[in-house]
């Protein structure tokens, strides 16, 4: 009887864990706001708050005593914390990058079926029909606002690791000046069409030997200069341009791989798509360069998003153990105390409470600590890795806000239930037994 | 050895506090044994590597093709053994999220890739099927297939001849499989035949993506791949040519630098277990001073009391950690498996037992220093009055 007792108390305290872990998970932060305030006012207007209260502030004060325990929960909680923040900021990044990279209001068009530029072709015969088709918008000359545009990958050496490594190398129509306004040249100046001159995005320049202005480099075996470094925010930033013309000629290529042109609005994306349909001679789909770039990351940013969470988990549970273990210490030392306490009248919530309040005390520090180093180390780290057009994406780890609340989140659930079992015993501790103890 | 029990005894002393800490223990052990894993798959394109195979490419770009006519200009190279080639096709199958790896191969890929082994007279099948196509049997696994299935595929960077667009549909003749598990990724590919991607496919123009070389004697690679690059050099297809094993790497650390990424997250893991298991073994020779000083009263050494302690402290660390690791041994094979192939993690290999190894005796050795000193300095008379 006693034996089954024991049992669903333990079973009762299990689920009690994992419903609070449950809600804690899905809580925005404004729920933790409420729950402190309602903490607040229970502490200050009611007795039993008032005795928490006061236990509470006996056990932090005697912290200092206990320092290595306490810095165990501090250090433990801060490492899994700086882990999953950094793991989930590379994520972000690399979504945010692409995503930034499209908008509602152009569209690119690739071949049927292709998933990347670089497994699409468009015909120079194509490339025409499409960009005459209506919902495009013109310019003041009433010339349609398209660019049609070759991608070839070339090998320069990387700076990091001193390899040759896949750079996108992007020939750009005249227009694409007026389609993608926030492409700003910071360095030098604009290629010059004809020449075999490129530009080199931000991103490139950084992650790539020997592109800085004025330097040549030798792409399938012709010399072109680098004239200018530009400048957008996004994925373009990793690839380097120039005239698709010129571009054409040096690696012998008749076609295209995709077409980017501006729509009059977001809405004219469904007639542009009508008027390609109804064209039996293009075989090619056009979509929001939105949903393009969004498609893009979504594989590799799951990936990342499941790796951080499995990685935080394990470790999680590594810093649950530890923190169960320096608060039954600590609770073990303050036995006597404890039993003092309720000797004199004091009830068990209050006892509970205090040894749930000290461990997530210590899990927020911990938290804090490890979300502060992930973002004074990672915030805006740069690095980069292979994207769908077999080159190279450059991209910042972000940590945003919501992150450093994520990463807060996981750190006061880790005290939660690291302080549970230890404060229940604390109240449980029969009065007697723990005053006779030495 | 003679004192074990002793250090058993007092290792489960506080049996609570034990486990709580062995369990920190196991699961960043688990951790170390998972992460190591995936660090081993990503650079197993190195341990794939054949010694004696090279990869020729372009010089500029591996999008850029080079002639078929390279073919057998190289195979007339002295030291050349064999050559097989291949181009990348790409494309998915049923749905865009399902990437594939679809190369087509010459006839004698599996000369020069004696690592993969398909039945013989599914083999067979292949030289005399078109449009015959062989997979890997995890990549089969994964989709269900059967010998006789046929397998569209779409989004090729080829469009094809005859209907003008890009879908393909291949025969499955036959499967093919990797012994080492280390290097079941291979399984993940599915091959058809170059002659028929070449006749096939509308840009075919006799260009060839990459070959692969295999050569005599792996110690002249080097006269070999120079003999290579000179065929053509300042032509307008310079090639590259270097070791199967450079160029797997290459691909590697370009995706990213896994190796680093694994190491920060374990510095950061093993640095707080060090607190933690450090933490444990003050508080196990604090609050057993007196037990400590009644055994150095019958006469124990100064340097044995040192050698318990250590003891226990590198004992507590390797239980865990053995633990941990043999959890992840367990945990790796499931993985794999869950994922339908999708991943295929290599079990703990024997270089991450022996690292694991070493990083549980140098911990325990590391978290044991402290309390071990400190138990030898005792002082018999203090410690037993308290003081």
């Amino acid at each position: 009887m006693k034996k089954l007792k024991s049992f669903l108390s333990g079973l009762g305290m299990f689920l009690i864990i994992l419903a609070s872990v449950a809600m804690w998970v899905l809580m925005p932060w404004q729920g933790l706001l409420v729950l402190l305030f309602v903490l607040a006012l229970w502490m200050a207007f009611t007795q039993v708050g008032r005795q928490a209260a006061s236990v509470t502030w006996v056990g932090v004060s005697t912290l200092g005593q206990r320092l290595g325990a306490s810095s165990v929960i501090i250090v433990g909680i801060a490492g899994v914390v700086g882990v999953l923040v950094a793991l989930l900021a590379m994520g972000n990044g690399l979504q945010e990058t692409l995503k930034s990279t499209g908008d509602t209001e152009t569209a690119i068009v690739l071949r049927g079926g292709a998933t990347a530029e670089l497994s699409s072709g468009i015909s120079r015969e194509d490339s025409t029909l499409i960009t005459q088709s209506a919902g495009i918008l013109r310019d003041a000359e009433g010339k349609p606002i398209t660019s049609s545009e070759l991608v070839v990958v070339a090998n320069l050496p990387k700076k990091s690791t001193g390899t040759d490594a896949n750079v996108e190398i992007r020939g750009v129509g005249p227009q694409m000046w007026a389609l993608r306004p926030n492409m700003k040249i910071i360095e030098g100046r604009k290629f010059t069409p004809g020449l075999r001159e490129m530009i080199v995005g931000k991103g490139a320049r950084q992650q790539f030997a020997g592109l800085d202005p004025g330097s040549t480099i030798n792409l399938n075996n012709q010399q072109w200069t680098i004239v200018g470094v530009f400048e957008s925010g996004d994925a373009h930033e990793s690839e380097l341009e120039g005239d698709v013309d010129t571009v054409s000629a040096a690696y012998r290529r008749q076609g295209f791989q995709s077409v980017t042109v501006r729509l009059t609005s977001p809405e004219a994306l469904d007639t542009f798509k009508a008027a390609l349909a109804s064209n039996p001679r293009l075989k090619v789909e056009a979509k929001s360069t939105l949903d393009y770039y969004t498609a893009q990351s979504e594989g590799l940013t799951k990936v990342i998003r499941v790796v951080g969470i499995v990685i935080a988990t394990i470790m999680a549970i590594g810093a649950i153990f530890g923190a169960l273990n320096s608060m039954y210490a600590a609770v073990a030392t303050r036995a006597r105390e404890i039993a003092t306490l309720r000797a004199i009248g004091f009830r068990s919530p209050p006892v509970i409470v205090s040894v749930m309040l000290e461990t997530m005390l210590l899990a927020l520090l911990g938290g804090l600590l490890g979300a502060f180093i992930a973002w004074l180390i990672f915030n805006n780290y740069s690095v980069s890795t292979l994207g769908s057009n077999f080159s190279q994406v450059v991209f910042q780890f972000s940590v945003s806000p919501a992150l450093l609340w994520t990463g807060v989140k996981w750190a006061l659930a880790i005290g939660f239930i690291g302080g549970m079992l230890p404060a229940v015993r604390a109240a449980r501790l029969p009065v007697t037994t723990a005053l006779r103890e030495s | 050895m003679k004192y074990f029990h002793l250090i058993w005894a007092a290792l489960f002393r506080r049996k609570t506090r034990t486990t709580l800490t062995l369990l920190s223990v196991l699961a960043a052990f688990l951790l170390f044994g998972l992460l190591d894993a995936v660090r081993v798959a990503f650079n197993s394109g190195s341990d794939a590597a054949g010694v004696d195979r090279m990869v020729v490419s372009s010089k500029y770009s591996i999008i850029q093709g080079l002639p078929q006519s390279l073919i057998a200009r190289v195979e007339a190279v002295p030291g050349v053994k064999n050559v097989t080639w291949s181009n990348w096709f790409g494309g998915y199958y049923q749905d865009r999220k399902n990437q594939m790896v679809n190369i087509a191969i010459s006839p004698r890929q599996f000369e020069v890739y004696p690592e993969m082994i398909v039945p013989p007279d599914q083999l067979k099948a292949f030289e005399s099927t078109r449009t015959g196509a062989l997979v890997g049997e995890a990549l089969a696994k994964r989709w269900g297939w059967k010998i006789g299935d046929k397998i569209p595929i779409s989004g090729a960077i080829y469009p094809n001849k005859a209907t003008g667009d890009t879908n393909w549909t291949f025969d499955l003749v036959g499967m093919f499989h990797v012994k080492d598990e280390k290097l079941r990724g291979m399984e993940q590919q599915l091959f058809f035949r170059w002659d028929y991607f070449d006749e096939a496919n509308s840009y075919g123009q006799h260009e060839v993506g990459w070959l692969v070389i295999q050569v005599a004697d792996p110690n002249k690679s080097d006269q070999v791949a120079k003999a290579i690059d000179a065929i053509s050099a300042n032509s307008d297809h310079e090639t590259k040519t270097q070791t199967e094993q450079a160029f797997n790497l290459s691909f590697a650390k370009q995706l990213g630098d896994i190796g680093l990424i694994v190491s920060a997250i374990m510095g950061a893991v093993f640095f707080t277990l060090l607190l933690l298991t450090g933490n444990t073994m003050a508080q196990a020779v604090r609050e057993r001073i007196p037990e400590l000083a009644t055994l150095k009263t019958m006469g124990f050494s100064d340097k044995t009391v040192l050698g318990l302690v250590f003891g226990e402290a590198i004992l507590l660390v390797v239980i865990g950690g053995v633990l941990g690791l043999g959890l992840a041994s367990i945990l790796l094979p499931v993985i794999s498996s869950a994922s339908g192939g999708m991943l295929q993690l290599p079990p703990v290999v024997a270089g991450t037992w022996v690292t694991g190894l070493l990083m549980m005796i140098g911990i325990g050795v590391l978290v044991g220093l402290l309390p071990a000193l400190r138990a030898m300095r005792l002082n018999i008379v203090d410690a037993l009055a308290g003081r």
